[in-house]
């Protein structure tokens, strides 16, 4: 806390230095700074809105190469979560109903935007994790009218505060990703195993991958990355550290992102 | 001066009764919805904006309407429209509570409404929309009631409003402005929704609300003209009717804009929701058959409402206006906001069907906006028509 708090006055000072004066600090301060305003002004500030940026890359080959990793990632999560599992009569999936943090895509739902013209016939078989981005620019939070769900400042995660939430759900038509699911109806008579260590959700507020925040506090990894064991396909970590093995995965490896034109900047990259 | 709408013949009562029954039958839904969560209606996490917010965008633009008259009668002294202004004022103030009432039937959590204020987020849409609204609510309340007082208080010898008045009222017209691009900026600066991310939807919804208003105002008027003796005049109904014409016009125009720009540029992403609504996607059609008929009976009503012929007589004029108003209300009532969820952003199609509680609680906030323009147009006709006795 002490260190990040330093860490913030540093930044806030070198501004002021800069000679941007106070209203820039108030918008530090209030963490609504762009990352390219601090670098015109202090070359060498955060390149980030937050102290840490939390990212993760997915490894898309390896989930291919580990039939059934791809649904013990999304169970772990969402038993650990107590996400509510809505079926139809038939067993498939209440596409109405349903929430979910974390899921199995095909790539070209994922990235509709990427060619799909005579692309590799594999990628079609292929599990693409799909979860929220914890963008650096979270459309979804700037949307939000009541600050429900806020870019934590320490970590970067995009969070969600439950009990503020007032079910709008501007943020699920701000999000580019589909990342968010909203509450439809009462969530825990459909849960399957409750976890009493991670509270339930009520009818009619929005939720969404949290980067396992709450394990992150204990010391944890998040839940699908522990899933995922020795495979690294799934690997997490601190983008703004260039010492973390993400940050070195990422400058040496070709990764990609969901609709980065969008300018959301995401943390989340993908190997295909 | 409320004791004005108490008082009426049976047809009035036989009116309020019948709306009081509708508001009745959305209240049992609503507190079934409100029981049973959103889930209660056909959206879904795919398409996650039903009915309630379309309806509430089309209402935020019937109360932008009103400007239509207050600009030319309080900016330009065009006095033609001094009997019908105020009906432009009290329909604005029906159309924002529908709005409120719309927004709270949509909410998951509506006992936490409160949240806007108590954290106020000046980078949300939303919270300046929370602002423009009930701001825009309050200055027609305002005007209008003081307007009417005025008369009220002294039928026998006309006294002109209070001085003070007037800043409300000049204030008011680009407050009309505000409530319709506020609405149009919860869309417009949304990334990643192809089909609103564009530059002209707030002009867009000025245009087609500044001909919806008005065109529900020239067939009230023409039904009060009959059902009391309170006649708005032939010089003010075809003022407003060319009104009527230009912004319905401009609003054609920028559809054709938006149809150049997507399938000119050929770009998948702006193309996709404009097939969806006219030709279907994928098989997915369910709102190919009201667009098309959207834009037909919009075009009927733009060549009735041309000819002199039918727009000199009033049931044909009347017929075009509800043509009109009825065309710009599936256009944007249901197409631009239920359209712009379909493909999702991961390029899945979800159709969207509301449920019968949904359309019934729909229904009733429609009847709730019906009886609270009936009795403000009530109290205002009665004080007017004793003025002039």
């Amino acid at each position: 806390m002490d260190s990040q708090r330093r860490k913030f006055l540093k930044m806030a000072g070198l501004t002021a230095v800069a000679g941007m004066g106070a209203p820039a600090i108030n918008m530090l301060l209030k963490g609504e700074v762009r990352a390219s305003e601090t670098e015109a002004s202090t070359a060498p500030a955060l390149p980030t809105k937050s102290v840490k940026r939390l990212g993760m890359v997915v490894d898309v080959n390896k989930f291919g190469a580990n039939p059934g990793l791809a649904q013990k990632c999304v169970e772990a999560c969402h038993s650990i979560h107590n996400v509510p599992d809505f079926r139809n009569p038939d067993g498939s999936i209440d596409k109405k109903d349903e929430v979910k943090w974390i899921w199995a895509e095909k790539y070209e739902h994922t990235f509709p935007d990427a060619s799909q013209y005579k692309r590799n016939v594999g990628l079609e078989e292929l599990p693409v994790m799909t979860f929220c981005n914890h963008c650096d620019d979270p459309p979804c939070v700037r949307a939000c009218p009541t600050q429900a769900t806020f870019k934590a400042k320490d970590s970067g995660i995009v969070m969600m505060d439950y009990h503020r939430c007032i079910g709008c759900r501007f943020c699920m038509a701000a999000c580019p990703y589909g990342a968010r699911s909203f509450n439809w109806r009462d969530p825990r008579p459909f849960i399957k195993k409750l976890n009493p260590d991670f509270p339930t959700r009520m009818r009619g507020v929005v939720e969404k991958c949290t980067f396992c925040a709450e394990r992150l506090a204990v010391g944890k990894i998040p839940a699908c990355v522990e899933a995922t064991g020795d495979t690294k396909a799934m690997v997490f970590g601190d983008l703004n550290d260039p010492n973390s093995e993400i940050s070195k995965i990422l400058a040496s490896t070709f990764t990609i992102q969901r609709k980065p034109f969008l300018g959301t900047k995401p943390s989340v990259f993908y190997i295909i | 001066m409320i004791e004005k709408a108490l008082t009426g013949s049976s047809k009035y009562w036989a009116w309020m009764a019948f709306l009081a029954v509708l508001v009745g039958i959305g209240a049992l839904s609503y507190s079934q919805q409100f029981q049973y969560g959103l889930g209660y209606t056909g959206m879904s996490r795919d398409v996650s904006w039903g009915l309630y917010i379309s309806q509430f965008t089309f209402m935020v633009g019937v109360a932008a309407g009103g400007v239509m008259l207050v600009l030319p009668y309080y900016i330009h002294d065009f006095k033609a429209f001094h009997r019908i202004t105020i009906l432009g004022e009290f329909l604005a103030i029906a159309a924002v509570c529908m709005c409120l009432m719309f927004i709270i039937a949509d909410l998951g959590q509506p006992m936490r409404l409160m949240n806007v204020l108590l954290h106020p987020t000046p980078h949300s849409m939303l919270f300046w929309d929370m602002i423009v609204l009930n701001g825009y609510l309050f200055l027609n309340l305002l005007v209008g009631w003081t307007l009417v007082h005025a008369e009220y208080k002294s039928p026998h010898r006309p006294v002109p409003p209070p001085k003070w008045i007037k800043p409300f009222i000049y204030l008011s017209i680009p407050w009309a402005v505000s409530i319709h691009t506020v609405t149009a900026f919860l869309y417009a600066g949304l990334p990643g929704r192809d089909f609103w991310l564009t530059a002209i939807m707030a002009p867009r919804f000025l245009a087609s609300a500044f001909a919806a208003g008005p065109s529900l105002l020239v067939v009230m008027a023409l039904i009060i003209k009959r059902v009391t003796k309170f006649d708005a005049g032939q010089v003010a109904i075809q003022k407003l009717v060319t009104i009527i014409t230009y912004a319905a016009l401009m609003n054609f125009f920028f559809i054709a804009m938006e149809f150049f720009t997507a399938f000119y540029s050929n770009i998948p992403g702006h193309k996709a929701t404009l097939e969806y609504l006219f030709w279907g996607l994928d098989g997915a059609n369910s709102l190919v058959p009201w667009m098309r008929f959207s834009m037909f009976i919009g075009a009927i009503a733009m060549v009735m409402i041309l000819l002199p012929k039918t727009r000199y007589n009033e049931k044909t004029l009347g017929v075009a206006c509800g043509m009109l108003f009825i065309s710009l209300w599936i256009d944007k009532g249901l197409g631009l906001v239920l359209g712009g969820f379909v493909p999702s952003p991961t390029e899945y199609i979800t159709q969207y069907y509301p449920t019968a509680g949904e359309l019934a609680i729909t229904v009733g906030v429609w009847a709730a906006g019906f009886m609270i323009v009936t009795v403000l147009y009530k109290i205002a006709i009665s004080v007017r028509l004793n003025v002039e006795n």
